[in-house]
């Protein structure tokens, strides 16, 4: 026990009066002198993504006593991390390192390969556990609404970031690149993503952890058009400077984009904050500013281009009369009524069609209900939570996009997962949370996954897919080489070899 | 671990746009009780130590010393300094979470500011225009002294957008 003191002096603790974090000393015993917690608590998180690892990592930190599980349905770990976050963006990954640590820990364990609701329900890890955190995020997209959206050459772009991140899931999709011009609708930084994969030199991307089937296709790719279709004005677009830069910094690309877009814009840029006026002034630049004899020429000599397309709707997603499959895309022309952020765009009863071959909706992804019993807010398809407490429901609790909805990046993640931890911690240090009964965890969850002949995926056994992939990806350098099914990452965890 | 672990993504090379060398962020670095690594000057010499001042989300000052050369964010990462969500991206320019605030009079002597720089620091929580990613400010002899705050939260303003790599 002395060696536990040692360890956790200097501990950082939620103290509800303060309302802050607090410097505290600390010598291993548990923080409330009223709480008689004569066992550990234990805590479950389901999903292993930045807001299930972010939500462990504050809870170990602020209770010397916790223990936490991670049930993940995937053998892998880390979530949209993984398969989300673009091949080309590895620094994005970096929280991965800090992520491993937290499941390094003694108090931590991972158990992979483990679909709760199926192998597992919600409500045998409520009687389990002291508290359950729900951190499964949103697997499901929002749909266009509108006829045609069924046919081949159709996707969403959670689909088809999915399929070149190598999501098991996603590996059907196989997208059919051999179209001129290609529509994606929505004009957030995944609508950047998906543009640019289509996009990039491939001498680029093969030194990427994009998956090899991805990079085969791509190399055969025929796309040489890509339009980033929005239904507002460019100042309301949802991407960022960082995204864009890297669209106009784009080798063998030119911009490609209409004046008439951006009418009033200049004139409305000196009352915007720095962000906005910042991102503005670089889309205005690109589309407008005559360039200069070098960039002119770098212009003319690249075979392939991409532009903002603003003030257009999707329609009605035409067919291919002879192939069943899209052949192009019918917009509704569209104004804006008001201004900034809350402008709404108005049809005009003007039409547009576009030729294209591939369309990628990226419209937002969705968040699914695990279980009918459970609160859900189908409307914003998140779950209905005070900071992170689940309503009606003690002893739940959500972080990440299932309690906020599906926007943010990493750190947005971080703090509202960081926010559910301090929740949780405050109800047991309250007592609004008993944690005075022990509760078995994992040894009788473990014991119900056994007898279903449910076998989770540890994180050691991650670490060797890990190595088996990173040793892949060194071979032809990549990053890694990524597993793309359940069945080898499950044969490479079980494996004796190393 | 943490040692290792950075010792191995140096020897991968340096990550894309960031030519510096990482040192290893992690919350658990207390702990573990190690340092993070250090792999740039060594000062075996007391005197050739910068002095900077941070002031937390308490308000407390926390005076600490780091080598010409170390970033901000490395001496937060060697200092174990406890900042709740401090450098996620291990200072690569992928995220804003290593903000810090400074005087006026600081800030213009920090030098000029890249647009890399600049457009993940328009994503910070609570901007302001003496914003600075603690990731790019290098100490010299001249920044002794300096006071750093940190701001209230971690929060990108894309929050409220798209969400994205």
């Amino acid at each position: 026990m002395s060696g536990h003191k040692m360890l956790f002096s200097g501990l950082k603790l939620w103290r509800p009066g303060r309302g802050r974090w607090m410097s505290r000393l600390h010598d291993g015993e548990a923080p409330n002198p009223n709480a008689t917690s004569c066992c550990n608590p234990k805590v479950c998180i389901v999903g292993s993504g930045p807001a299930g690892f972010y939500t462990a990592q504050q809870l170990i930190k602020a209770r010397p006593d916790v223990q936490v599980d991670i049930y993940e349905r995937l053998p892998v770990p880390f979530g949209l991390v993984r398969f989300g976050v673009a091949p080309d963006h590895p620094e994005v990954k970096n929280v991965i390192n800090t992520f491993t640590q937290t499941a390094r820990q003694s108090r931590c364990s991972f158990y992979g390969n483990v679909d709760v609701g199926t192998d597992v329900s919600v409500e045998e890890l409520r009687q389990a556990y002291h508290a359950v955190v729900l951190s499964y995020g949103a697997e499901g997209n929002r749909t266009m609404g509108v006829p045609g959206e069924d046919l081949a050459g159709v996707h969403a772009a959670k689909d088809f970031v999915g399929w070149y991140n190598g999501l098991p899931s996603c590996r059907q999709i196989r997208p059919d690149l051999s179209c001129e011009t290609a529509v994606i609708l929505g004009q957030g930084n995944v609508a950047l993503d998906v543009a640019r994969v289509l996009l990039s030199p491939l001498d680029f991307l093969k030194k990427t952890d994009i998956t090899q089937p991805a990079l085969e296709a791509l190399a055969e790719s025929q796309v040489r058009r890509v339009l980033i279709v929005g239904r507002r004005g460019p100042t309301q677009v949802a991407c960022t400077i960082k995204e864009v830069r890297e669209m106009v910094k784009l080798p063998n690309t030119r911009p490609e984009m209409m004046a008439a877009d951006f009418e009033g814009v200049a004139e409305a840029l000196k009352d915007l904050p720095r962000p906005r006026k910042r991102l503005t002034e670089l889309m205005l630049k690109t589309a407008l500013e005559v360039p200069g004899v070098e960039e002119q020429q770098r212009r003319d000599g690249a075979s392939l281009s991409w532009g903002f397309r603003f003030f257009r709707s999707p329609v009605e997603i035409l067919a291919d009369p002879e192939r069943s499959r899209t052949a192009g895309i019918r917009l509704a022309v569209t104004r804006l009524e008001g201004s900034g952020e809350g402008a709404r765009a108005v049809l005009t009863g003007e039409l547009e069609d576009v030729t294209c071959g591939l369309i990628i909706s990226s419209i937002g992804y969705k968040s699914l209900p695990i279980h009918p019993s459970l609160p859900f807010d189908s409307r914003k398809a998140i779950v209905p939570n005070n900071m992170g407490r689940v309503q009606r429901a003690a002893g739940l609790y959500c972080s990440g996009w299932l309690k906020t909805g599906p926007t943010g990046v990493i750190a947005t993640t971080m703090n509202n997962s960081f926010d559910t931890a301090r929740s949780l911690v405050e109800d047991m240090e309250s007592g609004t949370l008993d944690v005075s009964a022990a509760k078995p965890g994992s040894q009788s969850v473990g014991a119900l996954l056994e007898k279903r002949g449910v076998k989770p995926v540890t994180f050691p056994e991650w670490e060797k897919i890990d190595g088996v992939e990173t040793r892949r990806g060194e071979a032809v350098g990549k990053p890694r080489e990524k597993l793309l099914t359940v069945e080898e990452m499950l044969q490479v965890a079980r494996s004796y070899h190393c | 671990m943490a040692f290792v672990t950075a010792l191995r993504r140096l020897a991968h090379g340096s990550l894309r746009g960031y030519p510096r060398r990482t040192a290893t962020v992690t919350s658990f670095s207390w702990l573990t009780g190690q340092r993070g690594f250090t792999g740039g000057t060594q000062s075996l010499r007391s005197d050739n130590k910068v002095t900077v001042n941070f002031i937390n989300r308490d308000g407390e000052k926390i005076t600490v010393k780091g080598s010409p050369g170390d970033s901000l964010l490395d001496i937060v990462i060697n200092e174990d300094l406890d900042f709740d969500g401090f450098g996620a991206c291990e200072g690569t320019l992928a995220c804003s979470t290593c903000h810090l605030i400074f005087t006026e009079e600081v800030y213009k002597s920090l030098g000029p500011v890249t647009d890399e720089e600049m457009d993940m620091l328009d994503l910070a929580y609570g901007l302001t225009d003496t914003s600075r990613l603690g990731c790019q400010i290098c100490l010299t002899k001249s920044l002794e002294g300096i006071v750093a705050k940190v701001p209230e939260s971690v929060a990108d303003i894309r929050q409220s957008q798209d969400g994205s790599s």
